[in-house]
């Protein structure tokens, strides 16, 4: 097996690792860059919890081979927030208390960043869908959603921390 | 765990053909959604493994109003999902499309790599034979264009020789009075269907039908029409009974196999009832 160098940009940080180039991108960012807020799930493209966003585009990052990445932009979960505040969807989050054991909710934010920035105000059933390929076992769905709307309806733009 | 395997990214269509033919054991990956899966579970682990994600000259749609519809084979779901020419043409095509998988792995899988994967749930090609489209594989050597329906051979196995790559999908304009329609049943609104039905039908000026297509998804080891139930249709008015009538054709002319999801007289239950649905909303929007 012959490693590979691979430069990707995560968080508009750039990177080189050597890689085996079987590794997926869910590796890449934990275990080589050690950005650990991406979630390792299912591995099956099903849960959603390796979410990232790659290119404007979410991704399950459990299916992605890291070297096709390569040159391009991903943001995870670390990424969002701004000179150390919250993002208005993660402070969304914590005031609907849009989470219990926490790991889908890295995946599940991702999603929704990726939902609001091509559709800034979507409708309930837009939501709903926009989160579709994100599993929840605690929370039943319904604080998520309600953390969207109010992201979408711009009750979080000034963020306060 | 995923093999070792040596890794090629070839920068141009050109040299992905020449890998594909100087190699044996060389598997090809795009999107990955569901290669990735099968190289985990140890099902395959190919020596080379060839990546055609990046390769542009594959990446577009493009429609002309007496060719038809041409997608290239690394387009990917979400990009026909979107498209507004095939949202205005092909309406049933950008509808399968909104409800295959998640929005996630619409972002990243392709059309060319979902069609070669050939699993008898996809949900393209049953669509795309309803629609009577065509595949265009090719290799060093050239080449060739095939019904879509002749491109599958088996359970995951397809007329792709071992030097070919898929390059295009190729769907006609819809005669006038043409309606199409597909669904799928399942328990997840977005999961993988249980059994899936698409239909197609044109009407002769008088109102009867001029041609049909069924298509059945998962009922068997590749997408299958029911000719029987076709044939059955051609020159007959609109009527409710003979929807029916196809439909208990449909569920006897399959072969789904049972699983945990459904038992196969469950499947054929499903599929008599799919087929009689889609007709009948096929035809409605075909009389306009």
């Amino acid at each position: 097996m012959e490693k590979k160098l691979l430069r990707l940009t995560v968080n508009n940080q750039e990177y080189e690792v050597f890689i085996n180039p079987k590794a997926l991108l869910v590796e890449v960012i934990r275990d080589y860059i050690g950005l650990t807020g991406t979630k390792r799930g299912c591995d099956t493209v099903s849960c959603g919890a390796c979410t990232v966003i790659i290119d404007g585009m979410s991704v399950k990052s459990c299916s992605v081979l890291a070297m096709q990445a390569e040159g391009a932009r991903i943001t995870t979960i670390e990424g969002l927030e701004v000179n150390g505040k919250l993002a208005p969807i993660q402070k969304a989050f914590i005031d609907h208390g849009s989470y219990q054991c926490g790991f889908c909710a890295p995946g599940m934010i991702m999603s929704a960043q990726a939902l609001l920035n091509e559709n800034p105000s979507p409708t309930e059933w837009e939501i709903k869908e926009g989160i579709e390929g994100n599993i929840c076992r605690c929370t039943g769905y319904n604080s998520i959603v309600r953390a969207i709307d109010a992201t979408a309806k711009g009750k979080y733009t000034e963020v306060k921390s | 765990m995923i093999n070792d395997f040596i890794y090629l990214k070839p920068g141009t269509l050109k040299e992905a053909l020449a890998i594909c033919a100087k190699y044996d054991d060389c598997k090809v990956i795009c999107g990955g959604q569901s290669l990735l899966i099968v190289m985990r579970q140890g099902m395959i682990a190919p020596e080379y493994l060839l990546d055609i994600k990046h390769i542009k000259e594959l990446d577009y749609i493009k429609f002309d109003k007496k060719e038809g519809l041409r997608i290239g084979a690394t387009t990917t779901h979400r990009a026909i999902e979107k498209s507004n020419v095939i949202k205005k043409n092909y309406p049933v095509l950008a509808s399968m499309e909104n409800k295959l998988a998640s929005i996630q792995v619409r972002n990243w899988g392709t059309i060319g790599g979902n069609l070669a994967h050939a699993d008898p749930a996809g949900d393209p090609a049953p669509v795309l034979i309803a629609l009577k489209a065509d595949i265009k594989v090719g290799s060093t050597k050239g080449d060739r264009t095939m019904p879509l329906e002749d491109f599958f051979v088996d359970y995951f196995e397809t007329a792709l020789n071992k030097d070919e790559l898929v390059l295009e999908v190729k769907v006609p304009v819809p005669e006038p009075k043409t309606g199409a329609a597909y669904q799928k049943f399942n328990l997840l609104e977005s999961d993988m269907g249980v059994v899936a039905v698409a239909a197609s039908v044109t009407l002769n000026g008088n109102g009867k039908c001029k041609d049909a297509r069924i298509v059945l998804g998962n009922a068997g080891s590749t997408p299958r029409r029911v000719k029987r139930a076709e044939e059955l249709l051609i020159e007959k008015a609109y009527n409710e009974g003979l929807f029916a009538e196809a439909g208990k054709i449909a569920s006897e002319d399959c072969e789904p196999v049972a699983d945990i999801h459904a038992s196969e007289e469950h499947r054929r239950h499903l599929l008599g009832v799919l087929t009689k649905r889609m007709l009948k909303k096929a035809w409605e929007q075909a009389r306009g």
